[in-house]
């Protein structure tokens, strides 16, 4: 068998004490914070990483993994998802990735998480350990279905678990707002250009009434009646909960930092396909922003056929803290690739390293948890031959909170079963 | 048959485009078929002249250093349907034999340019799948910049393409469109349906062909019988049972794939290639021993019911099993790195870095039949060859020249350099717009 697990292979004449409690020895270990240490060893107490470094020492009866010619690296982290609402996309039976109604704070994620969900196993053999899930209007279309603006509440879970409150690592990491865009390409601008103006004021509305509705709730009174909807609202007016606003074009871009500045909320860009003069802007704020997938057509006919290649890098020189997202379960296992795409096109490696690390475990405020290997943190590691973000490298084995995860799967199964088909 | 006036064009073309001598050094040759070779591939008169660590550099010859990098045979995408005007399929029916992707070709689509930047050289060009049986497909070469007819591969044999599974299905299970307005069903609406409209195709296609064969062998002993009326929908199946045109599948399930092939047996054609196939590994068996090819997807799964038992292992199975594997895009944006996704099968399997890479090159080439031209890098050979900065196989790896028929058509250097003369030019554009007049 191909698939069984690493420890149990390496570590079953020396099993002892818990599963999330051992001595991770003969490994080179790459943080993705600080320096690479070669041959070092990792000490995992109860999932949390209690040591790192060349010299250290575990207590007696710990059980020991050797890692000999394998590297470790922190588990990665997919900012932009629908893993666990959405099985085969084509049948919406399947599919919880978009409701109805055009304002929906209240909506959460993470209630709707299948942990059984195919989906987790092989996105996880291939070393992601965690992903954001949001709600989305993809897929909405329904006769009558308005386009949505606020989708609800993105969770940050982990890629295992018996149970999505076991999953979850934030169960509200952000608000997900949908910027209107103006439809390019189409006939009658000036009906476009209504519509898109008079949605602006939509989203300016609706976060007047939230504000209203929390000083209506501080007041109190007897004539205070709560709002589910409302209440959604009122992390992300305070800047407690981050807004995840998706906007693409540089204009758009532009509109939404100013509603932003205006509204005074804590704006992450999700998906902006040109910056242009947005950079600036997104810097001069430190609006962190999350990229999806550098392996996309150009956005415009006319671009540079290298356009999607070279964003990343220019979003990485204009200062922006980054992070990568692929917004579609089939291609998450396929989240470092994009990564290192963008390192062919001018991003430097490191960079890329982080933004499917760290970056997005600060980013998502989840960063004393995860995101790196550094003493205190999850276990959340991999153990791989080679560089993690090559496609030819494979990952030998994966811990999420210091436990094994089996790297099999739906389609190792399936393979081992024709593969010996008499 | 219209291919004679199609070679005389396409001879006079390549008079017109004789490219000079190119030596391309300092690379590591990936020939495919016999290796690898640390050293230069000469071009002449537009074939490859010779492969070697030293060869001889005529006088007057163009040199192109790779600069240590790496030339590999121009990558061959077996399906796709890029430079296709407008939409690819013509849904009112579900034969539309007659319809022809030939002659829908519209060569400034700017996908061609960009799958060109991603090493793509040449592309069999397939109608849609939305009916059992589909278009007829033409293998095209991405000379950018020329005329529809000059993109058409001179003498490769045509195609057409069959359909089964859920995409046929559609028309037979409406979900309205898009204003929500009732559509018409229209047969057939099943897996079933799908056998009995290819069979009675081609049992339809049996008696013309009998028909025609008797007229033949009436004017061969000298009579004069009036000729069969000429029928466009079955002409092209006739070809099929002729064994003069290919035979590409869209399929997706172990049974539809087992059901093809016994029509196949019945009416005594071949089936060339199953194209996608994500359960292909299921029947990987009875694939080989009808001696069928394979173009599938390398790690696509999960996007309809048909693509759940999906496996990035198929490819590696069907090899090992014996069957003749090419990986393919389908896809605009895929189609521009199959380089990596070829390193998926490396991953996902263990197949050998050659293995993998002649998915994409070599492989394609028999399956279309066109592999005396093109698909590996061997003296006589067409040179369609793509230079890389890095290993093909790596994630890493930037094109940074492609020559088909031994003229540079993608140059990155050339692109680099003119991108801020586009961007200037556009904003100039730009500008004048909105100037009030």
């Amino acid at each position: 068998m191909r698939f069984t697990c690493l420890l149990a292979i390496l570590a079953a004449s020396l099993w002892s004490g818990d599963a999330d409690t051992f001595l991770l020895r003969n490994v080179d270990v790459y943080p993705a914070v600080g320096p690479d240490v070669k041959g070092g060893s990792i000490l995992i107490v109860n999932g949390r990483i209690a040591d790192i470094g060349t010299k250290v020492t575990a207590a007696k009866g710990v059980r020991v993994v050797d890692g000999k010619g394998l590297r470790a690296y922190p588990g990665m982290l997919d900012s932009g998802t629908h893993l666990g609402l959405s099985e085969i996309s084509d049948v919406r039976a399947t599919v919880d990735t978009a409701e109805l109604g055009v304002f929906m704070p209240q909506l959460r994620a993470l209630v709707a998480v299948n942990p059984e969900s195919e989906h987790f196993p092989v996105v996880r053999a291939n070393g992601i350990t965690s992903v954001v899930t949001f709600p989305s209007s993809n897929g909405a279309g329904r006769p009558g279905g308005e386009r949505q603006i606020i989708t609800g509440q993105a969770a940050l879970i982990h890629a295992d678990g018996w149970t999505w409150e076991e999953m979850a690592v934030s169960r509200s990491a952000a608000l997900h707002l949908i910027f209107p865009a103006l439809p390019y390409n189409q006939t009658g601008f000036a009906e476009a250009k209504r519509t898109y103006d008079r949605q602006l004021q939509q989203i300016d509305e609706f976060f007047e009434e939230a504000r209203r509705y929390k000083t209506a709730k501080a007041v109190g009174g007897p004539g205070f009646k709560r709002d589910l909807r409302l209440d959604a609202m009122l992390p992300a007016l305070d800047g407690q909960l981050p807004v995840a606003i998706t906007a693409t074009r540089e204009s758009a871009i532009l509109d939404a930092i100013r509603f932003a500045d205006k509204q005074r909320i804590r704006m992450v860009l999700l998906q902006p396909r040109e910056l242009g003069k947005a950079a600036a802007e997104l810097k001069s704020r430190n609006i962190p922003v999350i990229l999806g997938r550098t392996l996309e057509l150009p956005l415009n006919e006319d671009d540079p056929y290298d356009s999607s290649f070279t964003l990343p890098g220019e979003a990485f020189r204009a200062g922006l803290k980054l992070a990568f997202g692929t917004f579609d379960n089939e291609f998450v296992r396929d989240l470092p690739y994009n990564a290192a795409t963008a390192v062919a096109y001018g991003l430097p490696y490191q960079e890329a390293l982080k933004a499917v690390t760290i970056n997005p475990a600060e980013i998502w405020g989840v960063s004393t948890q995860i995101g790196s290997l550094e003493k205190g943190k999850w276990a959340d590691l991999m153990l791989t031959t080679g560089d993690p973000l090559e496609t030819q490298t494979e990952v030998k084995a994966l811990f999420i909170k210091g436990k094994e995860v089996d790297l099999g799967n739906r389609q190792t199964r399936l393979y081992e079963k024709y593969l010996n088909r008499p | 048959m219209r291919v004679p006036r199609t070679i005389l064009l396409a001879a006079l073309l390549t008079l017109a485009l004789r490219a000079q001598t190119i030596v391309i050094r300092n690379a590591t040759i990936l020939t495919i078929s016999n290796g690898e070779v640390k050293g230069s591939v000469v071009v002449r008169d537009g074939k490859i002249a010779e492969v070697g660590e030293k060869v001889s550099t005529p006088e007057g010859a163009q040199i192109i250093d790779a600069g240590g990098g790496f030339v590999m045979p121009g990558i061959i995408d077996c399906h796709t349907h890029i430079a296709v005007d407008g939409r690819i399929n013509e849904n009112s029916v579900s034969i539309s034999s007659m319809a022809n992707v030939a002659d829908a070709i519209n060569p400034e689509d700017i996908d061609i340019y960009r799958a060109l930047a991603g090493g793509v050289t040449t592309a069999n060009v397939l109608h849609g799948s939305a009916n059992a049986v589909g278009g007829q497909t033409v293998v095209v070469k991405l000379r950018w910049g020329r005329t529809a007819r000059e993109m058409i591969l001179e003498g490769a044999v045509p195609g057409i393409k069959l359909a089964l599974g859920e995409n046929p299905k559609r028309p037979g299970n409406p979900a309205g469109d898009a204003n929500g307005q009732t559509v018409n069903a229209r047969y057939p609406a099943t897996r079933m349906g799908i056998e009995d409209t290819i069979r009675g195709a081609f049992l339809e296609a049996r008696a013309y062909k009998a028909e025609w064969d008797a007229y033949l062998s009436q004017v061969a002993k000298g009579e004069h019988p009036t000729p069969p009326r000429t029928d466009l929908k079955l002409e092209p199946l006739k070809e099929v049972l002729e064994g003069k045109r290919l035979v590409h599948v869209h399929c997706y399930r172990a049974d539809e794939i087992l059901m093809l092939l016994r029509i196949a047996d019945e009416y005594g054609f071949r089936i060339r290639t199953l194209q996608h196939a994500l359960e292909g590994y299921k029947v990987a068996k009875e694939i080989a021993a009808s001696g069928a090819g394979v173009s599938t997807f390398s790690d696509w799964w999960s996007y309809k019911v048909e693509a759940f038992d999906a496996i990035p292992y198929n490819a590696a199975i069907l090899q090992k099993k014996g069957v003749l594997v090419s990986l393919n895009s389908d896809d605009a944006e895929l189609m521009r790195h199959l380089n990596t996704e070829a390193a998926k099968v490396v991953k996902y399997g263990g197949l050998s870095e050659t293995e993998a890479l002649a998915m994409i090159t070599l492989n394609p080439a028999k399956q279309l039949g066109i592999d005396q031209r093109v698909g590996s890098i061997e003296t006589g050979k067409d040179a369609d060859l793509v230079i890389y900065d890095k290993h093909p196989l790596s994630n890493y790896a930037k094109v940074q020249k492609v020559l088909i028929d031994g003229r540079v058509y993608f140059d990155r250097d050339v692109e680099s350099s003119k991108q801020p003369v586009r961007a200037a030019e556009k904003q100039k554009l730009l500008e004048k717009e909105k100037k009030p007049n």
